[in-house]
Order: C-alpha cells, then structure tokens, then sequence
C-alpha cells in the first residue's frame, strides 16, 4: 500500500443514505467480499481525489449502536477500534447522518466520538431537509460537537463536494476517547436533546407524504391489498421477462451445443462439450435472468422504503412459523426459483432468521418443478371435474403447491422448537422514509448480484453438471448392445442401486435413474425418463406421456410428485446454501432434512394410495 | 400503560424500559433506539393479525415493534385520537 493512500471507514445508522454515498463517491469501482468466516458483506472501493491522493473508503454495515445486537453491528465496532484481525484501523471515520431524522443519527454520532478517533459528520439527505422546512444551524453544530460537518446530498450529482474536499484536506484531531457504560451510554440522549434544541428547528416531524402513504401501505385491509397486487406484479413480470429470456439461454446452448458437436469426431469429445459443458451453462446461466429480474424488483423495493413495510404487514403470519416478516419477500422469491431466495436474505439481520429462511426456501414450488409437474399430471390425473368447476389435474397443481409451503411452515416451526437458544427474536425495524430509487444504487446492486452469482457459483455448478454427465455416459455401452446407452452408465448402477432404497415408494429403476440427473437440475429428469424409455425426440410430446402411463402406476406417480416436492434439489441451490452460509454444514443439514420429508412423504402417499387406488 | 396497549393514534410519553430478564438485550435496544423517559411516541399503525406488530413513531422515525418487544415499555397517555 502507497503512504499516500488514505484509509476511510463509512458508518452510520442504517437508511442514513450511507451507501448511496458510497456508489457515489466509488462509481462501480467496488470490491464485495465477505468478512472472513462470517457472511457479512464486506464493501470497499477507492477514488482518486483531487489533490491526487488514493483514498481507500470501507462502506461499513448500517449500526443504530455500538452495543453489538447482530455480528454486523460487532464487525463495524471491531474495524472501528482496529480490533478485526487482518483490518487495520481506519485512518478518518466518516460519519454519516439523515439529517431529517437527527434525533436518532445524532446518538450514534456521538458513540462513534467516543472512540477517540478523527471522525467527520456527513450531514446526509440536506435537499430533503430544506424540503421540509429543516433548519440546521451547522456552524453550531461543528462547535458543540467538535467534528468538522459537511453537508452531502448522496442522490445528486457532485453532492458529494464538501465531503471530497474535506477528507482530501488534513485529517481532522481525534476527540479523547471516553468510557463506554451503562451510565455514560444513557447520557448520550441528554446531549442529543441539548444538541438538537440548540441547532436543528423542525416544523413537523415526519414527512406529510410518508404518513399520507403509510395510511394507505399499512392500511389492514388495503395494505395487503396493495402488497398482493405488487407481489403479482413482480411474479408477472418474472414469467413474463425472466423465463423466455431462461429459455432462450438454454435454447441457445444446446443450439450452439449442436453446431459445435458437428465439427467434432463423434465420440466422448464431442458427447462432453454438448451434453456436458453447453448444457452445464446454458442451466447456470439460465439462473441469471431469473435473478436480475427479481433482484431488480427487489432493490427497488428496499430502496423505495416498501419492503420494510411488507415486512411490516407480514410479520405476525411469518412470526407463528418460526420466521420474521423479513423473510417473506426471500421465500415468494423462491417460487420462481430458489437461488435469488436464498441470495435474498441478506437482508434478514437476525442470523438465526435468516438460516429458517435459508432452510426453508428451497420447499417452495420453483419454476424448474412446472416441467416435471406438467408430465406426470398429464400422464396420471385424468382431466376429471370436481365439484362441477375444479379441474382435477388443476387441483393436484395446485395441492402440491400448498404442499411445500405447509411443509416450510413445519420445517420453520420444528426449527424453532427445536434450537436450543431460546432467546427472543427481536423485530425492531425501523420503516425509513419513501424514497425514489436511485436508477445507479439499482444498477450497482444488480451487478454485485449477478457477479457474486457468476463467479463463485459458475464453476461449481458447471463442474457438477460435467461430472453428471460423466456418469451418465461412462462406461459407453458394449458392442451390440439393445437398450439406451445410459443403462449401462455409472449412473445406470447407480439407478439401479437406488431402486432398492426407492422400491418403498414405488419408484422403479428407470425413475430411481432419472433422479440422478435430476438432481442437476430438476426439468432434466424429464429428458432422462425420455431417454431410459427411449421414446427419443422432443421429451415434451405425448410418447413419454403414454410411455410412462404404460410403465408405472398411479400411486407410483402420485409418489413421484410429492417426492420432487420436498427433495433435495437441485445442487444449484445447495452451493448457494454453502456460499450464502459459508457453511457445509448447513448444506448437508439442507439435504438431509428434505431427503427425509421428501422420502417419508413419499413413502406415505404411495403406501395410502395403493390401499385406495 | 405498556405501549403495546397504546390505541392507534395515541401519544404518549416513555417512562421507563423494563428488562424481561437480566442484561435485557432488546430493552437494551429499545434504550438505545431512543425509548428513554420523557421522550414523546404515537402508535400510527397496527398490524393485520392481532394488531402484531406495532409501529411506534419516536421523534422523527418509525419503528416496528413486536407486541412482546413494545410491552416492555411503560408510558405515560398524552391525548387519545381523535
């Protein structure tokens, strides 16, 4: 590192618009990573100032106080008092406040004094603040507090001025640090309430718009209408933007997969770069899409200050089940696919929350189960009428939908009884004013997203998906022989091996089989029954249907749907699980907890229906 | 009256912070977020099932508290809604 890069920490309460400056003053110039061992996101990225000085600047997490209530909280304290191993301390502490919402940001300012370190106050949100009427007397305020105080606008072109040239100059003196008890920590609001009264004149508390808003948004019987109404909004456009554009990386694929495959010598080359290495991207790149559209949403909606309220509306329901009104957003996530679900709980503070969620998330229905669900009720469920204007194929739908998330309720409640940290779980949120989002916090969000996706994920997936096909083609079928080539696989033995472990729940070889690929990805089970039957051609026509109603029976079928409802799959998800949590434990407590749903649930079904069918 | 009883639109004033168990983490919280004698609050809002949680405003900011989590705070009933 050069002498003259300077070292600074961002801080401040969380919603003081603290990482909005951080984009502002880095642009995309921005290196996430994960503390070491935790899975608290570290930030960093550097700027050249003007006067040609590097400066280094640390977005740390949002921390309402130094008294740590979450390992977020614990890792800012540490960085800031240069106790976090391998973190030097920072050489100026940036202080960021709202300054419509003084009261509350001032206290925190005031703790992050008393460390006894150069420290400057960034008065945030200042075009706000004049909007409402906001005086702040901020020569006063630089006096009382003995730190130099800039004004920011983080949203506005150059609103970072002062804060650039203040930082660019020297390095403000350190106030002496001071005890940190009980005593010195309740006589922060006294100093906060002098500290307003003499400098900041308020006309009106909140914002009239919030209040106007909120009247509506948290409104009983409105609120969950308007948050309905978004959530089917977000879904719709999922389906409508995210899947064809899926669809059309797969398609892409296997059509680049085709024209590479003629230039190639028939043989194990040609069968790896195809079905292995074109397949394997066109599945993990398939995920993308899917992930941007979702996370687009769901950063606009964070940013926009909605989601905290949704949260807000949900809590209780989520709260019976072991979970957090946080968690909600996460798990609908899910049903388009599990992966940005679990990328989502990163905005779960509480940890213990956030891992019933991580836990749970994959039960909800993904948009991969539709091709599987569509076969087998196609080929089993008669296209009766119930009641005179159910479908029943409709109904099975729609039941093994209901399944998997009253199976994430009795996952999430059984979590809870059985932790044995007691504790109470605090909600505590705070719904921060409503803002228009920021097109560059949205775009700067979006692509940490999809490169945390791409590079720790791209390699792992495609590696597992190469290796399915390994044992999906080796050892190549002996001369003359009859059957498809994959009966004679490694995953052929291995099929027929699980068949003895599957025979309870009526699954024969051939199903036991396709479970294999399946658990790459889960539409691939319907490519793999196509070809153990070896119906060929397009997987999606009536032949398999037919084949496989000829083949199996219904409680088989019946068997099989529940079992794609609870199992564990795909390892796409489960390598998320490992990097979200950095944690194999949790990826094997995932897998074997929903083998055993999936295998009992199973085993059930199948036995009950062939008492009855 | 514990502020989890608060009727919607009410102020009132926070006397005190009680600990549910020895070094109370979220009382703790709750001191620190501002919940401290003399400091003025409004219930604005309720949730939809059993009025859980609920959103309590304190000077310039809203937070959402769970019942359990509001009921640790004593105040004092200022003015009832209108």
């Amino acid at each position: 590192m050069s002498t003259g890069t300077l070292r600074i920490a961002l801080v401040g309460n969380p919603n003081c618009g603290k990482t909005a400056l951080f984009n502002q003053l880095t642009g995309g110039r921005q290196k996430v990573a994960n503390y070491a061992g935790v899975t608290v996101e570290r930030k960093e990225g550097r700027f050249t100032a003007p006067s040609g000085r590097v400066l280094q600047i640390l977005d740390l997490p949002g921390t309402y106080s130094f008294d740590a209530a979450s390992p977020d909280e614990q890792i800012t304290r540490d960085v800031l008092e240069g106790n976090y191993p391998g973190e030097a301390a920072p050489d100026l502490i940036v202080c960021v406040a709202d300054a419509t919402n003084l009261r509350l940001h001032l206290r925190f300012v005031l703790e992050v004094k008393r460390l006894g370190r150069p420290v400057v106050l960034a008065l945030n949100m200042m075009d706000t603040a004049r909007r409402r009427g906001i005086h702040i007397d901020v020569p006063e305020l630089q006096r009382r507090l003995g730190l130099p105080v800039v004004e920011t606008i983080a949203v506005k072109r150059g609103g970072a001025r002062a804060l650039i040239e203040r930082v660019d100059g020297e390095v403000p003196d350190a106030a002496p640090a001071e005890a940190d008890d009980a005593a010195s920590r309740a006589g922060l609001h006294v100093q906060v309430r002098e500290l307003l009264d003499a400098t900041v004149h308020m006309p009106r508390a909140t914002a009239a718009l919030d209040d106007a808003l909120d009247r509506w948004a948290l409104h009983p019987v409105f609120g969950l209408l308007i948050l309905s109404v978004v959530m089917f909004l977000v879904f719709q456009a999922v389906y409508s933007i995210g899947k064809p554009m899926t669809d059309a990386i797969g398609d892409g694929f296997t059509w680049l997969g085709a024209h590479l495959a003629v230039w190639l010598p028939e043989g194990p080359l040609q069968g790896l770069i195809r079905d292995g290495v074109c397949t394997g991207l066109g599945t993990v790149l398939g995920f993308l899409p899917e992930i941007l559209v979702l996370f687009f949403f769901i950063l606009t909606l964070e940013e926009s200050g909605y989601l905290p309220r949704a949260a807000f509306l949900l809590d209780r329901m989520m709260l019976s089940v072991g979970l957090t009104g946080r968690s909600f957003i996460p798990l609908l996530s899910s049903f388009a696919c599990a992966i940005p679900g679990i990328m989502g709980t990163r905005s779960i503070q509480d940890p213990r929350d956030r891992l019933t969620t991580i836990l749970v998330a994959p039960l909800m229905t993904c948009s991969a189960r539709l091709p599987v669900y569509a076969l087998l009720i196609g080929a089993f469920i008669p296209m009766h009428r119930v009641l005179g204007i159910f479908n029943l194929q409709g109904l099975v739908l729609f039941a093994l939908y209901i399944a998997g998330i009253l199976g994430a309720m009795l996952v999430g409640w059984v979590i809870k009884h059985m932790r044995r940290d007691r504790s109470e779980h605090a909600l505590l949120m705070e719904l921060p004013s409503y803002r228009v989002p920021q097109p560059r916090d949205v775009v700067i969000g979006l692509y940490e997203r999809s490169a945390i996706f791409l590079k720790r994920l791209t390699g792992v997936i495609l590696a597992l998906t190469v290796l399915m096909w390994f044992i999906s083609t080796f050892p190549s079928p002996p001369a003359g022989a009859v059957g498809p080539a994959i009966d004679y696989s490694i995953a052929g033995y291995l099929g027929r091996g699980l068949q003895y472990i599957f025979a309870p729940l009526g699954f024969n070889w051939q199903i036991s089989l396709s479970l294999i690929p399946a658990f790459a990805a889960r539409e691939t089970a319907v490519a793999a029954l196509a070809t153990v039957y070896a119906v060929g051609g397009d997987a999606q026509t009536g032949g398999l249907a037919h084949a496989l109603a000829a083949n199996f029976s219904l409680p088989s079928a019946l068997s099989l749907l529940v079992w794609f409802a609870f199992a564990p799959q795909c390892m796409s998800t489960l390598a998320v699980i490992r990097r979200e949590t950095n944690s194999w434990r949790n990826v094997a407590i995932s897998f074997s907890y929903m083998f055993g749903v999936a295998y009992a649930a199973s085993l059930i079904t199948y036995q009950v229906a062939r008492l009855f069918l | 009256m514990r502020l989890s009883d608060l009727p919607k639109g009410a102020s009132a004033v926070v006397e005190r912070v009680e600990d549910t168990q020895p070094h109370d983490p979220i009382a703790q919280r709750l001191r620190d977020l501002g919940f401290v004698e003399g400091e003025r609050v409004r219930l604005v809002a309720r949730g939809p099932i059993g009025a859980d949680p609920v959103l309590i405003q304190i000077g310039s900011t809203r937070f959402a508290l769970r019942r359990s989590e509001a009921a640790r705070v004593t105040v004092r009933v200022l003015e009832q809604a209108a």
